[in-house]
């Protein structure tokens, strides 16, 4: 079975559908990259799947690990092993990197009916995840993402991945503003994360993340419907040929 | 709190039996306030002269004194003649059993993680157990005694130790300082007097929950607090269950007295009835707080989680008079609905390096309007005092205010006072970025309030800082999404 199958989705937003009629397989193991020029749908199609306020689904059918994905909240979406790396992580003041991370793996701990995370186990795993993206202990005491680079935004997004543990991540523009080092440490912990049991959706309006992140197949996403599919070369024509091409 | 603990005065004092209580029949003051009211009042508490005389000034000064109308709240006009202003406790069990209680007030207490029994006695339900409270709150007073530490009703103390009252009553608040201290004045009806002796460091937190003997006092309440030379004491006022008083206007005055070297810790939580989701009823609580630091290195620390009441009008403040004296105040304020919260803290330096620090924060939600207002005074003689104020807001939706009015006068070259002050929001984006990571919406909105307010929560005591906590959550519920 599919771990994530969209099926014909279509959506709106204030009154304009951006989205007209998505087809998309996800199997567990896999890595797929959606491509795109601005404004074909890509975010909204990430937004969408993660469930936010404001994004109408107007038709067509969404499954998840079987379930229907569409009829949960957010927060459940959440819970049932979905994860958003998001373009413009917000800022949080008063909330410490630690607390927010606390919270969000006991509530999914309890929705798998385990119990909270005793300290010590919490804390072996926040370093050893941390390490990962090479991110600093001090960092896990500031307020969430409060005066972070951009670059430091985006490695706090991979290293609460790494955190929950998702069975489907979705990576939107998460090499937007990154310089090249930047890129890579994130990469890297995305690499690190791939497993047979799990799937990554990854985002991007460029290919040069996809040197990182070799993805298994290619999506062409153009005026909110996937127009190309391919395997990891079709990024590269992409790169060489631009979009215009797939426009006609 | 103190209708709480009717059940467990109305066995109390059944044991005392009024040890003074005149024969006059009447249970009611007639509606409306004049001289002869306030003789009822004070020939019904059998007051020694020296205390008549006191609310007859107070009340004549009253009658030519303006309600002030410079806070930002708003509210019809009151009719000061239309309230009675001494009933006798009544006995609260109005209840058999908790079937008959309001469901919606028994889902708030579970929320809140009040046991059982605690439920039922809040709620004015019959219980035995409240038999247990009395013994608790009998070893609790007899260890208090061993101490010399006196805690009881002040209308006890009128009695027990009249020369004490005399002589700190309208010492700090006095009667002349404010409208609606002035009213109070004349017809306070009870609340706690503590005096801590000499070089005593009071061994457990007091709070109204184990005062016992006192009687119905929700409405004009009036507390004096004295620490002698080097005593510490920690006074905890109020409760996390909502509260529901027949009484709208509330007008309290509490004096606190720190000599040298004493500490003075004052906890407030306060979740009088805000009204209703329209705006409809709610309790307006206009209170006099203020503590007067008096001897050298003395300390006085306010701090208060306001949730309740459809209006607040409220100053915890500060006089620091001895050398090296310190005054805190630690405050969140919250309102949702139709609630209007103007409160705030005064801080004045008189003595030479005098420090104090006010952290400030408040919480707007739904329609309600929420509003600091501090002073920091330095007068000339206050060579190398202190002040640092810290004031934030936190705004959830887009129809609450959040307003700040702080007023510095300075009148010393020496002294130091800052002021930070930062306004943030909740946004949906917020919220669903949260979500995302598998928190629920109320579960999000009470980790900011709590990240948020945190510095203050943590001055309180413990326990009462946990269930502080969670009435922060309970208060906010339904105000995002």
């Amino acid at each position: 079975m599919a771990l994530l199958s969209i099926k014909n989705l279509k959506a709106k937003i204030n009154e304009t559908e951006i989205l007209h009629g998505i087809n998309l397989e996800i199997n567990p193991g896999e890595t797929h990259a959606i491509m795109g020029p601005n404004g074909s749908g890509k975010s909204t199609l990430a937004s969408v799947l993660a469930g936010k306020p404001g994004y109408e689904v107007t038709d067509g059918e969404v499954l998840f690990n079987g379930k229907n994905l569409l009829e949960m909240p957010p927060e459940v979406r959440a819970r049932e092993g979905m994860f958003l790396a998001f373009q413009y992580p917000v800022e949080i003041p008063g909330v410490s990197n630690t607390n927010l991370i606390k919270s969000a793996v006991n509530e999914i701990r309890k929705y798998r009916n385990l119990e909270p995370l005793d300290a010590f186990d919490f804390i072996s795993m926040i370093k050893e995840k941390a390490a990962m993206v090479e991110i600093e202990q001090s960092f896990l005491n500031r307020s969430v993402n409060e005066g972070f680079s951009g670059g430091e935004k985006k490695r706090n997004e991979v290293f609460q991945m790494a955190m929950l543990d998702p069975v489907l991540a979705v990576l939107d523009e998460t090499d937007s503003g990154l310089d090249i080092d930047a890129l890579r440490i994130v990469a890297n912990g995305v690499n690190k994360l791939r497993r047979n049991d799990n799937a990554f959706l990854v985002i991007t309006h460029y290919q040069r993340l996809l040197n990182y992140i070799v993805p298994d197949y290619v999506h062409v996403l153009y005026k909110g419907r996937i127009v190309k599919s391919g395997g990891k070369e079709l990024a590269l024509e992409l790169e060489e040929k631009g979009y215009d091409w797939i426009k006609d | 709190m103190e209708e709480n603990n009717n059940i467990l005065d109305n066995i109390a004092e059944s044991e005392y039996k009024y040890g003074f209580v005149s024969n006059i029949e009447q249970e009611l003051a007639p509606k409306g306030l004049n001289e002869d009211v306030i003789r009822f009042i004070s020939a019904k508490k059998n007051e020694p002269s020296f205390l008549l005389e006191w609310r007859l000034r107070a009340f004549r000064h009253w009658q030519k004194m303006k309600e002030p109308n410079w806070a930002k709240v708003k509210y019809p006009p009151i009719d000061y003649q239309d309230i009675h202003y001494y009933a006798a406790p009544k006995n609260f069990n109005k209840y058999k059993s908790l079937d008959e209680v309001d469901p919606e007030i028994l889902r708030t207490y579970e929320k809140l993680g009040i046991p059982l029994e605690e439920q039922k006695r809040l709620a004015g339900v019959a219980v035995d157990a409240v038999l247990d409270s009395v013994s608790v709150a009998t070893t609790f007073k007899e260890k208090l005694n061993e101490l010399g530490i006196i805690f009881c009703p002040i209308s006890e103390a009128v009695h027990t130790h009249p020369e004490l009252v005399e002589k700190y009553l309208g010492s700090v608040v006095p009667y002349t300082d404010n409208y609606f201290a002035a009213l109070n004045s004349a017809v306070f009806s009870d609340g706690s007097f503590v005096y801590v002796p000499k070089g005593v460091r009071c061994p457990m937190e007091l709070s109204t929950y184990f005062r016992i003997n006192a009687s119905s006092t929700g409405q004009f309440e009036r507390t004096l607090i004295i620490a002698d030379e080097g005593s510490y004491v920690s006074y905890l006022e109020g409760c996390t269950a909502p509260m529901r008083d027949e009484n709208q206007l509330h007008a309290a005055v509490v004096e606190l007295i720190a000599h040298k070297n004493a500490e003075i810790k004052y906890s407030t939580v306060q979740n009088w009835y805000p009204g209703d989701k329209e705006g409809k009823g709610g309790i307006y609580n206009f209170v006099t707080k203020r503590g007067l630091c008096e001897g050298e290195n003395s300390k006085i620390s306010w701090t208060q989680v306001e949730t309740g009441s459809a209006i607040t009008w409220k100053y915890p403040s500060c006089v620091l008079k001895g050398d090296n004296s310190v005054g805190e105040f630690y405050s969140v304020a919250l309102t949702n609905n139709f609630q209007q919260a103007d409160t705030g803290t005064k801080m004045i330096h008189l003595g030479k390096n005098t420090k104090s620090r006010i952290v400030s924060k408040g919480i707007s939600a739904g329609r309600s309007d929420n509003s600091y207002r501090g002073l920091v005074k330095i007068s000339k003689k206050a060579d190398g005092a202190r002040n640092f104020s810290q004031c934030d807001s936190l705004l959830l939706g887009d129809k609450c205010g959040a307003h700040t009015f702080p007023y510095i006068e300075v009148a010393n070259q020496t002294a130091i006072v800052e002021h930070e002050a930062t306004t943030s929001k909740i946004s949906e984006d917020i919220i669903f970025y949260l979500n995302q990571r598998g928190i629920s919406t109320e579960d999000a909105v009470a980790l900011i309030v709590h990240g948020y307010a945190k510095e203050v929560l943590n001055n309180l005591p413990m326990e009462f800082a946990v269930e502080a906590k969670k009435l922060l959550s309970v208060s906010l519920e339904g105000s995002v999404g």
